[in-house]
């Protein structure tokens, strides 16, 4: 009984770290990448193609955080969504286009709370019941107000925010943002208190109540803040797309979920860090960057999504319920 | 040839249907049950009473194939037989009925008793529900009860959805029919009911297992009466035999034979006051005061209402009326977080469920609900956090080989002492702790009880809920016995015995009932 898991310790623990084995998929994905196109290894080929799809590393930086503890979101790509509608539309009615990016902003905070107002208040209403119905609720009424128009022209400097440069560099500025956004959740997860709390919850929500843990206002405050990451989506988003529609960012939900899976992060709650996801993000831009440069359809493509999300998923539940046969067969 | 006759009569008299001859069970480190013998009579009502933990409920999940003895016998009708699972004693038409009744609520009754066996029809092989529907009727009436089959599982009260488990006992034309604490939900009137089934089942020639704490159900309805304590039993009687008293003396008659190391503190000032509590459907009218240096132990049987009275203290669950004072001044405490900023530590009952995070580290459990004051302006501050739990580590002997081992690494004695250690990291002034020693070994118990004499002396007040009796004999000062949500009995530890607890916590309190 006593220590009966070597694996334990905590030097074994960051050599045999999921980590390490996003990094190996990632180099072994750029070598066939880099095989199939001579100008994959270019400098801005890598850090345009990552930067297109970080709207996508916004939402799953909050995700991440909802999927700790035990939760999920599947409203954040309807709130992407409205929130860029939303934006639009105040842009039409004649704001200015920066107040219209606050719009945006309260948009996506605002549903976000709205969420966890509910999960946190009504206690037999799950995370997924709420989101579900958020989900069409907020999508719908992009829907009701836009109907199948699109809104475009905003100013020039809009579509700066996700095509730009920052200064005479050749970094993209929504790198520079995400960058940023990540290394804040990364301080907030593993360096703060709150981030200790949020793993406890997600382990033991019992215990952490016992513990003096406030669950209803954190889970408040992280719906919240996944919101607000969705509404910072729509912006850049939008940016990129030149025009907003109420059927765009359709299914990102999944993909969101499906990365942070990916990354390590335990959808029964407990697990995972900001390290993690950040790889898995880069790992399934370029899996969809290779399929591209072999000409993968898209629907074929979400199809080789889903196979390996489930097969890195099931890898380590292979390796346990091994285990677990073994143990009952030594009982009987 | 006289001789024989007489002999083959008393043969026919103490013929059993079941007779479990030395049967041990082991758990690691726990022998729950220790050469066992039991055995039934056809068509008699036998009781199975003891403490809690003294071993009634792995005696039935043997009976019920739910366990395997490790040592001894089952015979049937004088044949040996094995249980391996419970389908093999289903076959030997032993059925159970729970105090929880463990129906599928969303079925019908006669879904429900014919769930495993349904009628069917011989050559069609369709389902026949009318039959089934008039047959559950039937046995229900059988039973004198009017439950009509159509309804819901989940639209009867508890009183009889026992009686259609009842049913569905019958129907399987079950000979020896195990009832578990069957009265601890019912009302007074239901009781009477269930009593008077129970006696036409035996005259039927149904054998009846009970199980109960109660000793009214004993005397009311049982034959004869087994008493287990530690796992052993202390031996059978016709219930005519003994009385009350014996019963209990049996029941806790135990040698105190561990040491207590409680040592005198003289009182300090109240820490805490509590008057008129309660909280509808769980207790009322709970009143009690604790001093620095006192430990109060709260002793009764499981489900009296004491772990609620510990938990509404500590704000998890509101209280409906009564006041809360901590060192004299009223508090409303309306979650855990407001009872940990005013001095109180709560140890709950169920370390896994409640207590630890077993993905965390050791020092990462120890130090969770006083992170906030540990941080610097909100960062975290790993040597700071470090310090606590290395001292605790040493303060409470903990057997680890660091900090930063997973606490699922630990021995459950070693896992509780985490729990412990991450109450004191709180620097508490009154803690309540909810069966401290509950699946620990000797050792470790041994150990939490010096930690709380340690504590005590130091001034601090401990409200001590526990259900082993020489735990609350040899560590309370002050005891008080609660029984159905109310205190039934408060003794000074000078004046307190087994037998007096044991009476305080079995007190039969329905007689005043049946009026109202």
């Amino acid at each position: 009984m006593k220590y009966r898991n070597s694996l334990s310790n905590r030097k074994l623990n960051i050599v045999f770290k999921w980590e390490w084995l996003l990094v190996i998929l990632i180099i072994g994905i750029s070598i066939v990448n880099g095989r199939l196109s001579p100008h994959f290894w270019s400098y801005t080929g890598i850090m345009d193609s990552l930067a297109v799809f970080l709207e996508k590393g916004f939402m799953v930086l909050s995700m991440t955080l909802v999927l700790i503890i035990g939760d999920i979101d599947i409203s954040v790509a309807s709130i992407v969504a409205l929130s860029s509608v939303l934006m639009a539309m105040s842009y039409k009615l004649g704001l200015p286009m920066a107040v219209a990016i606050l719009v945006a902003l309260a948009t996506g905070a605002g549903c976000g709370y709205l969420n966890g107002l509910l999960i946190s208040l009504v206690p037999g209403l799950s995370a997924i019941i709420v989101t579900l119905a958020g989900s069409s609720i907020y999508r719908g009424i992009a829907y009701i107000l836009l109907g199948d128009q699109a809104i475009g022209g905003f100013p020039s400097w809009y579509s700066y925010l996700a095509w730009g440069y920052v200064g005479k560099t050749n970094i993209p500025f929504v790198m520079v943002v995400f960058v940023g956004c990540a290394i804040i959740y990364g301080l907030l997860l593993h360096r703060t208190a709150w981030g200790r709390k949020v793993y406890a919850m997600g382990i033991n929500p019992v215990a952490a109540r016992f513990s003096g843990v406030p669950i209803a206002q954190m889970k408040q405050i992280i719906f919240t803040l996944n919101g607000l990451m969705a509404g910072i989506a729509a912006i850049f988003l939008t940016s990129k797309l030149g025009s907003s529609r109420p059927n765009i960012a359709t299914g990102y939900e999944l993909e969101v979920i499906a990365i942070a899976v990916l990354g390590g992060v335990s959808p029964s709650g407990g697990k995972g860090g900001i390290v993690g996801v950040c790889l898995a993000l880069i790992l399934m831009r370029l899996l969809r960057y290779g399929m591209g440069l072999v000409n993968v359809p898209g629907q074929v493509m979400m199809v080789i999504i889903g196979i390996v999300l489930v097969g890195v998923v099931m890898l380590p539940n292979i390796f346990s319920s091994r285990g677990g046969k073994r143990r009952t067969k030594e009982i009987q | 040839m006289g001789f024989l006759e007489v002999d083959s009569v008393v043969d026919r008299e103490d013929r059993y249907i079941l007779e479990l001859k030395g049967i041990s069970k082991f758990f690691p480190g726990l022998k729950a049950l220790d050469r066992v013998d039991f055995n039934l009579r056809a068509g008699e009502i036998h009781a199975i009473v003891g403490e809690n933990g003294a071993g009634k409920s792995t005696l039935i999940k043997i009976i019920t194939g739910v366990y395997q003895p490790d040592e001894g016998d089952i015979f049937y009708e004088g044949n040996t037989v094995i249980f391996h699972n419970p389908t093999v004693a289903n076959r030997y038409q032993i059925a159970a009925v729970y105090q929880q009744p463990a129906s599928f609520p969303h079925l019908t009754v006669t879904e429900n008793i014919f769930l495993g066996h349904p009628i069917i029809h011989p050559t069609t092989k369709k389902l026949m529900w009318k039959e089934m529907k008039e047959e559950a009727k039937r046995l229900l009436r059988s039973l004198g009860s009017d439950i009509n089959p159509s309804v819901t599982m989940s639209s009867l009260s508890v009183a009889q959805q026992q009686i259609v488990e009842i049913a569905k006992a019958l129907s399987v034309n079950a000979r020896i029919l195990i009832m578990d604490e069957p009265t601890a939900s019912l009302t007074r009137r239901e009781t009477e009911d269930l009593y008077n089934i129970a006696r036409k089942l035996r005259n039927d020639g149904v054998s009846i297992i009970l199980i109960s704490h109660l000793f009214e159900d004993v005397y009311e309805i049982a034959d004869r009466v087994t008493v287990l304590r530690d796992g052993k039993s202390m031996g059978t009687w016709n219930v005519n035999e003994i009385d009350e008293k014996d019963l209990i003396k049996a029941m806790v008659g135990r040698e105190i034979s561990q040491l207590f190391p409680k040592n005198k503190v003289s009182f300090g000032k109240e820490l805490l006051r509590v008057e008129g509590l309660s909280r509808l459907g769980y207790f009322s009218d709970i009143s009690f005061s604790l001093r620095a240096g006192e430990i109060v132990g709260f002793s009764g049987l499981v489900g009296s209402g004491r772990t609620e009275v510990a938990q509404s203290i500590f704000g998890i669950a509101p209280v409906d009326a009564g006041k809360i004072l901590v060192e004299g001044k009223e508090v409303s405490i309306k979650n855990p977080m407001e009872a940990i900023s005013y001095g109180i530590g709560y140890l709950p009952e169920d370390r896994l469920e409640q207590g630890l995070f077993l993905l965390l580290s050791i020092n990462d459990n120890i130090t969770i609900s006083i992170i906030d004051q540990l941080t610097n302006r909100g960062w975290l501050n790993p040597p700071r956090e470090h310090e606590i739990s290395n001292k605790m580590l040493e303060l409470l002997q903990i057997k680890a080989p660091g900090i930063f081992h997973p606490v699922s690494s630990l021995s459950g004695g070693n896992q509780q002492k985490v729990v412990v250690a991450k109450l004191l990291a709180a620097r508490p002034k009154i803690l309540i702790m909810d069966e401290p020693t509950k699946g620990v070994d000797v050792g470790a118990k041994a150990a939490i009880h010096q930690i709380m004499s340690d504590l005590v002396a130091e001034g601090l007040g401990i409200i001590m809920i526990s259900s082993e009796m020489p735990e609350i004999l040899g560590m309370s000062d002050n005891i008080i016995v609660m029984h159905e949500g109310r205190i039934t009995g408060v003794f000074s530890r000078s004046e307190a015995t087994q037998e007096k607890l044991m009476e305080a916590a079995v007190k039969v309190d329905r007689l005043t009932q049946v009026v109202s």
